[in-house]
């Protein structure tokens, strides 16, 4: 070995998946790059992956990072350790954070933390209006001059119609995504839980299907309206699968994402009124969750986000009412992926691989096939493995995940970035 | 206070022999009590209350006289309340004044005594009897409380783990 | 029975028994001194997140009837810290001793949560708009002694009429009755409904009044105004309201219920003391003696001894 050739690791044994197929064969990386792919590969290093799948690493176009500001629940680098447990090499970091991400301070300071972590590339996103306050627009320009490709105001939705217009229109010409989360606030004030029998049951204030389905269709309307690609944030009702499904048929550049929660859980969690299966959009109807699955196996959903949303443990120990909604995602969304979905592996991993790496526009880096001369982004994940969350060992900051007691089914075994093995045998290395 | 025969139990008091003590004990309570004026009878539920319609029955073929009688029900006077599920029987019915009575307090059986200490209690509730007596019509011993039956049927030692049952038509233990 | 937090975890027997059980503590409460000592040496820990005094004084009423021991905590709503966690509030009163906690709170789900955070019994004194067990067993026990029904509500109507989307007493009392065998009807404008309401409903008052045998009337709040629920209350009575003209077209025997305080004027206009079916005062009166019942049934005793 020259003392000048760089180490190499050489990932045996494995079944190599990307968009162009699968195939067992060795992956040899060296410098950060994938240098060739085929039999019998040596390397100073061997990571045997025998019956797991190699595959480009996962990319989440949805998780809360919470910093600046909610650093109690979660650190850019608990966050970014918790993503790379979960097979993630990229992240697209929420905006709504405290201050809000809108503007270049607040995004430069979350990739520099992302970087300093160095467990996955966290991709800042910003708010589509000042504050998320839905009044006057963040600058997108200077934004996207920042890195920043997906604009959202997630957690709120841009309510004034002619706001979301303008800013589709402001958009056009930008290389940007705008990405809404529809929710008709005034039909939801004060909602706890998917309006339908379990909440008349329980006694408690319902979150209306139609509250998503009206926002939805409106703005796939200004998307005809204007020609501006729209991304949809976290669908979570049958009928938004359809809305979604027709807009595409009739060509309109939209693309939309799917929670785990919401292919694995319904409302019924909610009967002990435990605040951990409390999330917005809520848990829905067995209908909903049939028709969100069969949506993402069609391709009418192009990607599966976590919406990895971390409360410590004291703000979900109040009433079901006032607690926060969110839940834990990125370490288990392989495990549920593959427990819940009826569909070739190859397509579950192109919905949390290449296809969201293509929306958030990093498809040259993550995502991509795995062949030499591309950035060794990858993961080692067993599929077949069955385990079950123990919230003790999470490596994220907080501990709300609602599938304590559940079979999944996918473990991730290793994960490298830039062929940095920042995840071997399960454990986190950084 | 026992409940429900056992497999294997034996009898040692048939119909007879318990009408026999019934007609004893009525004849003891009427020459102690000399007038049988003020004097009541309280059957403790559940098992001493049959037993005090029948003694207010024979009393009243012996002397003529009607004495009253009533029920009650200590449940919520036990000391093991906290330990074993207790449930009350009946609600308690005493259609005469305690204040100054001679009350006869009945029961089927007498064994540690913590019955009838309860029956104390639940009594003093409803006024302050001049006296107390206390009938059964079996007593097996192994007393846990300084209790002393006045009229006693038949004395049956037995060991603490026996169950005892009482009815008109018989005493079994097994 | 451990705890008491709906009436969807009783079953027939555990109904019948906490009948029973109410027969007894209402002999008790009939004497010169209506006092047991079945319940001494526990203690009853009444954490009232909600301001309610009436049914505050029937638990406290009922405990010491029991000779058990008190402790009252009326937490305000600001009082309790925004940050505090309602487990570190429930831990700390734990630890001072408490056997049974009596809980009522704003929120749904409340008395459930407090479960997971002690060993002691949990009765819910009501929680949010779900649930309200011992004033559904107070209802149940007054028209089962008014009516004389020992063994059940067959062939029973009841109708509940107001705003039964916001009320913990609808809930509880309409599952509680047919639980029992009894036909449940809601009356109320459909923005006063869940969205699924679980039994049979209509907003035409005047079309079953006569086909009645407990109307049992909902209070109805001035804060539901503001929500578009009702155009104004003078319209909620002339639709929903216990006028003296519907009150002439109940059948003889009918019972008229109210879980309190009345709205006079609202829900109801004509006066209770002419109405020979109200039995609102005994709903009081009876409500201290089944929450005797309820407390030595979780504290005192908790299997049929038979």
């Amino acid at each position: 070995m020259s003392a000048t050739s760089p180490l190499s690791t050489v990932i045996a044994n494995g079944r190599v998946l990307d968009a162009t197929g699968e195939r067992v064969a060795d992956v040899r990386i060296e410098a950060g790059r994938i240098v060739e792919v085929g039999a019998g590969l040596d390397g100073d290093t061997v990571v045997d992956a025998s019956g797991c799948i190699v595959a480009p690493g996962f990319v989440d176009l949805h998780a809360h990072l919470r910093e600046p500001g909610g650093e109690q629940a979660e650190t850019i680098e608990s966050g970014s350790r918790a993503a790379a447990k979960g097979g993630y090499t990229a992240v697209v970091a929420m905006p709504n954070t405290d201050p809000t991400a809108d503007h270049r301070a607040v995004v430069d300071l979350v990739r520099l933390r992302g970087e300093a972590a160095a467990c996955c590339d966290v991709l800042p996103a910003a708010s589509i209006t000042i504050g998320r306050a839905g009044v006057e627009l963040s600058p997108f320009g200077e934004l996207a001059a920042a890195g920043v490709r997906l604009f959202t105001d997630d957690g709120t939705g841009v309510q004034d119609p002619l706001l979301m217009r303008r800013a589709l229109e402001y958009a056009s010409g930008l290389d940007i995504v705008l990405a809404q989360h529809c929710e008709v606030a005034r039909l939801t004030e004060g909602a706890v839980m998917h309006e339908g029998t379990c909440c008349s049951r329980l006694g408690v204030p319902g979150w209306p299907a139609i509250a998503e389905e009206l926002m939805l269709f409106r703005d796939i309307e200004l998307v005809r309206l204007t020609g501006t690609p729209m991304h949809f944030l976290h669908l979570s009702t049958a009928r938004s699968v359809e809305l979604v499904r027709a807009a595409k048929a009739d060509g309109l550049p939209v693309t939309a994402e799917v929670a785990p929660h919401h292919l694995c859980l319904t409302d019924e969690a909610l009967a002990g009124f435990d605040p951990v299966y409390k999330v917005n959009p809520p848990l829905r109807t067995k209908g909903d969750v049939a028709a969100l699955r069969a949506g993402v196996a069609d391709g009418t959903i192009d990607a599966i986000a976590t919406d990895h949303a971390p409360h410590p443990p004291a703000s979900k120990e109040r009433p079901l009412d006032r607690a926060p909604p969110g839940m834990l995602g990125l370490e288990t969304a392989l495990g549920v992926a593959l427990s819940v979905l009826d569909m070739p592996v190859a397509d579950v991993v192109a919905a949390l691989s290449w296809k969201p790496a293509a929306i958030a526009g990093v498809g040259d880096r993550h995502g991509g096939p795995i062949e030499p001369g591309r950035a060794a982004n990858l993961v080692v994940f067993d599929p077949d493995e069955r385990w079950q969350v123990v919230p003790g060992r999470l490596a994220s900051r907080s501990r709300n995940t609602p599938y304590v007691g559940i079979d999944l089914r996918g473990r991730v075994r290793h994960t490298f970035l830039r062929g940095d093995h920042v995840v071997a045998d399960g454990e986190a290395r950084r | 206070m026992d409940k429900g025969a056992p497999e294997g139990a034996k009898q040692v008091l048939g119909a007879h022999d318990v009408r026999r003590a019934t007609t004893r004990i009525a004849h003891e309570i009427v020459e102690r009590n000399r007038g049988l004026d003020g004097v009541a009878l309280v059957g403790v539920q559940r098992g001493g209350v049959w037993l005090a319609r029948r003694l207010a029955e024979a009393i009243a073929e012996i002397d003529g006289s009607h004495v009253p009688w009533g029920s009650i029900d200590v449940a919520f006077y036990r000391d093991d309340i906290a330990i074993r599920p207790v449930t009350p029987a009946a609600v308690s019915e005493l259609p005469f004044d305690i204040d100054g009575a001679t009350v006869v307090v009945v029961d089927d059986v007498l064994f540690t005594g913590r019955t009838i200490r309860a029956a104390l209690d639940a009594i003093a509730e409803y006024g302050r009897p001049g006296a107390v007596q206390l009938c059964v019509l079996v007593d097996r011993g192994h007393r846990q409380l300084p209790i002393r039956p006045d009229f006693v049927g038949k004395n049956l030692p037995t060991s603490a783990d026996e169950t005892v049952v009482v009815t008109e038509h018989g005493v079994t233990i097994g | 029975m451990k705890h008491l937090l709906s009436v969807d975890d009783l079953t027939l027997d555990d109904v019948g028994r906490l009948m029973e059980l109410s027969d007894h503590m209402a002999e008790v409460n009939q004497r010169a001194n209506p006092k047991v000592p079945a319940l001494r040496g526990t203690t009853v820990c009444n954490l009232f997140f909600e301001s309610s005094t009436r049914t505050r004084l029937s638990f406290e009423t009922a405990t010491r009837r029991l000779s058990g021991d008190v402790m009252t905590f009326a937490v305000s709503e600001s009082s309790v810290n925004k940050g505090e966690s309602l487990r570190d509030t429930i831990e700390t009163v734990a630890a001072m001793g408490v056997d049974a906690f009596v809980v009522r709170h704003g929120s749904s789900g409340v008395p459930q949560q407090v479960c997971r955070w002690t060993s002691a019994s949990v009765v819910n004194a009501g929680d949010g708009w779900h649930s309200h067990p011992t004033q559904a067993l107070l209802d149940a026990y007054t028209v089962r002694t008014e009516l004389g029904r020992n063994t059940g509500f067959d062939g029973l109507h009841l109708v509940v009429v107001g705003d039964i989307k916001h009320s913990r007493v609808a809930r509880s009392v309409s599952r509680l009755f047919a639980k029992l065998g009894a036909r449940v009807t809601f009356v109320a404008p459909t923005t006063l409904l869940p969205v699924d309401p679980e039994f049979d409903h209509t907003a035409d008052l005047d079309g079953l009044i006569g086909d009645v045998d407990v109307l049992y009337l909902l209070r109805m709040q001035h804060e539901r105004m503001s929500e578009a629920l009702v155009p104004n209350l003078g319209e909620y009575t002339t639709r929903f309201g216990l006028t003296p003209e519907r009150a002439r077209r109940l059948r003889e025997g009918a019972l008229v219920m109210h879980p309190g305080p009345m709205n006079h004027g609202v829900e109801i206009t004509v006066d209770p003391a002419e109405l020979p079916g109200a039995v609102i005062g005994h709903q009081v009166s009876n409500g201290v003696a089944v929450r005797m019942a309820v407390l030595f049934d979780l504290l005192g005793s908790g299997a049929v001894a038979r």
